[in-house]
């Protein structure tokens, strides 16, 4: 049900008419909700300019808020609520921002009855809940890319290939390992043995909590893949408690090399390109 | 039909594929592959796969093929320059390019082959040390 033309002139006239006694009342139900969580000069300065926004709007000739006369409207409450999801308002009170606007409408009307009637009431509360939801979608969408950013951020950070030596790279995998991260890590672990032309690369799991045949099939597949590009994987880091689960599950790594530290998957490694580790001579005769 | 150069470097075939492979282009490479070794009498094929952005089974198999055809012509083939997206495609599709060496790029590929040559004639001065002092 949308406001007729008539309606929306006479919620424009109440509106202007009344400035002060709405937006006050408005900032009262709002700040008793919020309990000082926002400071009352800010408060009014975003009730004010919403009331004119929707004025300006209802000036236009607004019947829905979907409609052109909308947009700027639209973009307010879109604003406000984008500033309230960042601050950690919840869904609620950003939405009761705008329903309070309800309970100053009724406070103007009752004080003054020949504002309009009970009908235009009923018009003026359907535009308020178009006007709340618009702002409870804003709000959520917000908080979807907010959360969106956060795991890219996360999976930018859980990853880095670590060059270790000559020709060997390592990729500390630390956290739980989702199908997400694994394809993350395989693609930027690959890279890296391109980029670098490294013929070894090791996959140290110390950090991973828990490992479980998913898990374990996504290291696997790591592994094959870098096996078929030509570099060799060896798998280090297996703490005693994930043996023996690798070991219950029935997970085979066939001939792929695990070893229990980074020390020994490079020492291991280093053998195997030849390298010559040991104490220096001098030091044992001194 | 296109046809895929087969440059001979040393004691090793190069061969780099750098157009789209139909099955045409596909068996002629086997055919003129085969006999290139065999006028040449080369220990080595590297065929680099660097410019393939598609990697299907058909061409796996083709690899495969190539593989075994060189190996009984005594020369060891390896497969290098395989991109990181090719290799997650073959691994989620489940191709794992059995028989088949690889090597990250030519450089390495052909130490791979060197390496190999070499612990070939080590076994065979080995063994034929070995032989006269056994006879008696």
């Amino acid at each position: 049900m949308a406001l007729s033309a008539d309606e929306s002139g006479r919620l424009a006239g109440l509106l202007t008419s009344h400035v002060d006694q709405v937006t006050q009342r408005w900032t009262e139900v709002v700040a008793g909700q919020l309990r000082g969580r926002l400071s009352q000069a800010e408060l009014r300065h975003q009730v004010q300019e919403l009331h004119r926004a929707l004025v300006d709007a209802l000036g236009k000739g607004l019947t829905d808020l979907a409609a052109e006369e909308g947009t700027e409207l639209r973009a307010v409450l879109a604003e406000v609520s984008r500033g309230q999801a960042r601050q950690g308002f919840s869904a609620a009170e950003t939405a009761t921002g705008v329903f309070a606007l309800k309970d100053a409408l009724l406070s103007v009307m009752e004080a003054d009855q020949s504002a309009g009637t009970l009908r235009d009431y009923v018009a003026f509360g359907t535009l308020v809940d178009q006007m709340g939801l618009f702002t409870f979608e804003s709000y959520v969408r917000t908080r979807e890319s907010l959360i969106a950013d956060q795991a890219e951020q996360l999976l930018e950070l859980s990853t880095p290939v670590v060059k270790l030596w000559e020709g060997v790279v390592a990729v500390p995998l630390v956290g739980t390992l989702d199908s997400a991260r694994a394809q993350v890590v395989m693609e930027r672990l690959l890279q890296t043995l391109v980029d670098t032309g490294s013929p070894y690369a090791i996959i140290d799991i110390t950090g991973v909590p828990a490992v479980d045949t998913q898990v374990a099939q996504h290291i696997l597949k790591t592994v094959v893949a870098a096996r078929l590009m030509g570099a060799d994987c060896i798998i280090s880091g297996i703490r005693p408690q994930i043996a023996q689960t690798i070991v219950a599950l029935g997970i085979e790594f066939g001939d792929i090399a695990t070893k229990a530290s980074l020390a020994d998957a490079l020492r291991h490694v280093l053998r195997l390109t030849g390298v010559e580790t040991g104490r220096r001579q001098s030091r044992r005769e001194a | 039909m296109e046809r895929v150069p087969i440059l001979k470097i040393g004691d090793i075939l190069l061969v780099s594929i750098q157009v789209d492979m139909s099955d045409q282009t596909a068996v002629a490479l086997q055919e003129d592959l085969a006999e290139r070794i065999v006028a040449t009498g080369c220990h080595g094929v590297i065929i680099d796969i660097t410019a393939l952005d598609i990697v299907d089974s058909f061409v796996g198999r083709m690899l495969s093929t190539i593989a075994s055809i060189s190996r009984v012509l005594d020369a060891e083939t390896v497969v290098v320059g395989m991109r990181p997206a090719v290799a997650i495609t073959l691994v989620e599709l489940g191709l794992s390019l059995n028989g088949i060496r690889t090597a990250l790029n030519v450089e390495r590929g052909m130490e791979l082959i060197a390496a190999d040559r070499e612990r070939e004639y080590d076994e065979f001065d080995d063994s034929s040390d070995a032989e006269p002092t056994a006879s008696p």
